[in-house]
């Protein structure tokens, strides 16, 4: 949970850094963001429009992906506790399975 | 004269998508079959049911009506309608998955095992609900006054609300895979064509923004030459419309109106209003997507967390594509058909995406005067081809983007009353009223009660014809941005928050923040006499008519302050629901609270 919410907490500020500094441009640097590009754009306008999207779909796709592994490396770290408790459970004579998996689970996350 | 053609479409569109709902309405009859056999659809298919289901008239039509009336602030409302998603995907997307609830008030009452506040939760689905349909109903009376012309706007609204909601109290449109994905095409289809031909007969994007202000005689970038003014020559702006400066740049005329009113002249002193403004409507509509009660249902029919995300991905490239595209209909309507400035309501920017095409139509004299240079040739290709007589393509374009207009509005719309009518007739009536009601009651009530939100409905859409759809849809955000957005996520990520912590900041957040834009709404449509107040305080104008940014901080405060206090009533298995939320839904924690609702 605290690595999810790590990744999650850097995505948002890289996004809403951008949300930010965006309407922070437009005000103390309105001349530069009338520049005028890609044949009659303003600057802020094309990066408002346009160029904002991509961005967005860039710092998506970082997270999902490393979201996804995250989450894979939790479940092998999980499991592998997992099989040797039921390993020593076998020793001991049996004992449920659920219990010790949500217990782990509780140690990982 | 009602064009065929616009006609034909408009049709087309209408029948399909009945069709559609009511042949897969008959391949699933419970709600478990509508949420849960659909996990067997695929990535592709499920990402554009969202996807279509997300964009409704404030996206198809709002945007590009506000574009052109307000210029470069109208801009947030596309790229944060895309970009909210990503905040939905951080931090309140997967929690919410693994923990198997599929509404919020399924979520509020899971996370705290608490009914009571299940029914607060419900309440604010309504509320929300009815605010978000107010736009929808606009946008379906600004299209039939144009697929009609002479037909009232409250006419068009009242057709179409009845059709709707005699659609949905006979059981067609569930939010079904197929029919939403389909539509997310069609309106795909119907904004992007047009813009498409529109740019390569009178210029792109750039060229048509180039052609707005004096900057290309100082410009630096590499295109002056191709945004010089003489390159693409406008129609006459009327004296309504915005000057080119400040329509063309940030701080225009849409954030700055409140501290006009109140008496701030110069352009430098309303900035730091305008600052302001754009940050509190960032705020609602980022913060709010993540709140709004249709969206995040469709977000449970994948087959696991992986494709989920996934899915997700998709979802933000999808309309994310699609929001480049409305505001280029804005940009050439105020160069080409400025006509539109000078009108109100149902006759005003709004429709623009709807009539712009038409401007393929004008006769050729038009196309003669103005081929006098460098892309006189295209123009006059074109010119020639409808006015010897030949294929009416402006008429042909604009009945396909009347299509998608229905297909936004009545999509939207039907999703809205099937979640409104299911609270009121499962959670309302199923618990509140009559719980001890039998299935075959409730279903009969829940045909009761479509009928009484739709009308409930409709009344609403006939008197909000002077306002702006995407304002409206804004302020629904701003609602759900106060009310459930707080919820979702202090629930999801703190654990000493307690049922009474949240229930308390979104009741006080989302009330404060309903009445303070209905105030605004109501002295806008002159119903309070608010005007001269306004006028005398713009900063509150503000702070009413853009709550986020102080009910979100407030409304979180709120819960952080009262779960404190009442922190003795912290549930004793908090831990377990913040595992069942946070651990990876591989390990099998998740508990289902999807029930069985038949109707």
């Amino acid at each position: 949970m605290l690595r999810q919410l790590r990744l999650s907490v850097r995505c948002a500020l890289a996004f809403l850094g951008m949300l930010v500094a965006l309407p922070l441009a437009n005000y103390f640097l309105p001349e530069v963001m009338a520049w005028r590009v890609m044949g009659g754009f303003t600057l802020s306008w094309f990066l408002l429009g346009i160029a904002f999207f991509p961005v967005v779909w860039l710092i998506a796709w970082i997270f999902i992906r490393s979201s996804i592994r995250l989450e894979r490396d939790e479940v092998t770290a999980v499991e592998a506790v997992t099989r040797g408790r039921e390993r020593e459970a076998r020793g001991a004579g049996g004992e449920g399975t659920s219990v010790s998996r949500r217990n782990t689970g509780s140690a990982a996350s | 004269m009602i064009d065929p053609w616009i006609l034909g479409f408009s049709v087309l569109t209408v029948g399909l998508t009945l069709g559609m709902g009511f042949w897969a309405a008959r391949n699933s009859r419970t709600a478990s079959d509508f949420f849960v056999a659909g996990r067997g659809v695929s990535v592709g298919w499920n990402a554009s049911a969202i996807s279509g289901e997300y964009l409704s008239a404030a996206s198809f039509m709002g945007i590009a009506g506000m574009v052109m009336s307000s210029g470069y602030d109208a801009l947030w409302y596309p790229v944060c309608y895309a970009c909210g998603y990503l905040f939905l995907l951080l931090f309140i997307a997967g929690p919410l998955r693994r923990f198997g609830a599929y509404t919020i008030p399924d979520f509020a009452e899971g996370r705290y095992d608490s009914p009571l506040f299940r029914k607060i939760a419900v309440v604010f689905v309504l509320f929300i609900g009815f605010f978000y349909t107010m736009p929808q109903m606009k946008g379906a009376g600004t299209t039939l006054a144009y697929v009609f012309p002479g037909l009232p706007y409250w006419a068009g609204v009242v057709v179409v609300g009845v059709v709707i909601t005699l659609n949905v109290a006979l059981g067609g449109m569930k939010g079904i895979t197929m029919v939403q994905a389909f539509q997310y095409w069609a309106k795909m289809f119907a904004i992007s064509v047009p813009v498409f031909v529109l740019m390569s007969v009178f210029g792109s994007y750039g060229t048509q923004l180039g052609s707005n202000g004096p900057a290309a005689a100082t410009g630096t970038g590499m295109g002056t030459g191709a945004a010089a003014p003489s390159a693409l020559v406008r129609r006459v702006l009327p004296a309504k419309a915005p000057a080119d400066e400040a329509w063309l740049q940030p701080f225009g005329p849409l954030t700055t109106k409140a501290a006009r009113a109140g008496g701030v002249t110069s352009a430098s002193d309303a900035k730091p209003y305008a600052l302001l403004y754009t940050y509190s409507l960032i705020m609602a509509l980022v913060c709010g997507t993540a709140g709004l009660p249709h969206i995040l249902v469709r977000f449970y029919t994948n087959p696991d967390g992986v494709s989920a995300k996934r899915t997700t991905m998709w979802v933000m490239i999808l309309i994310g594509v699609f929001y480049v595209f409305p505001p280029v209909f804005g940009v050439i309507g105020r160069n080409h058909m400025p006509e539109l400035y000078a009108g109100t309501g149902a006759k005003g920017t709004d429709k623009v995406v709807l009539e712009l095409p038409k401007i393929l139509d004008r006769p050729r004299q038009e196309a003669a005067t103005t081929a006098a240079n460098a892309t006189a040739t295209t123009r006059a290709t074109v010119g020639g081809v409808t006015a010897g007589g030949g294929f009416p393509w402006g008429s042909v374009l604009s009945g396909i983007t009347c299509a998608g207009a229905f297909a936004a509005f009545m999509s939207t719309f039907s999703g809205l009353l099937v979640s409104m009518t299911g609270a009121l007739a499962h959670d309302v009536y199923g618990r509140i009223l009559r719980p001890q009601s039998t299935a075959a009651d409730r279903m009969r009530m829940f045909k009761v009660f479509a009928w009484v939100v739709g009308g409930v409905a409709t009344l609403l859409g006939c008197f909000v014809e002077p306002l702006q759809i995407n304002f409206m849809v804004g302020q629904a955000f701003a609602i759900a941005a106060a009310s459930y957005f707080p919820v979702l996520f202090m629930s999801v990520w703190w654990r000493n928050m307690t049922m009474k912590g949240a229930a308390t900041g979104m009741l006080a957040g989302g009330v404060l923040a309903m009445v303070a834009v209905s105030v605004t709404n109501f002295s806008d449509l002159g119903w309070l006499p608010l005007k001269a107040f306004w006028a005398g305080h713009p900063l509150l104008r503000i702070l009413c008519e853009q709550p986020a940014i102080w009910a979100v901080p407030g409304a979180i405060l709120l819960m952080v302050l009262v779960s404190r206090w009442t922190r003795n009533q912290l549930p004793a298995d908090t831990r377990m629901k913040m595992l069942v939320l946070h651990a990876p839904e591989e390990l099998g924690l998740k508990a289902e609270y999807i029930r069985e609702h038949e109707h």
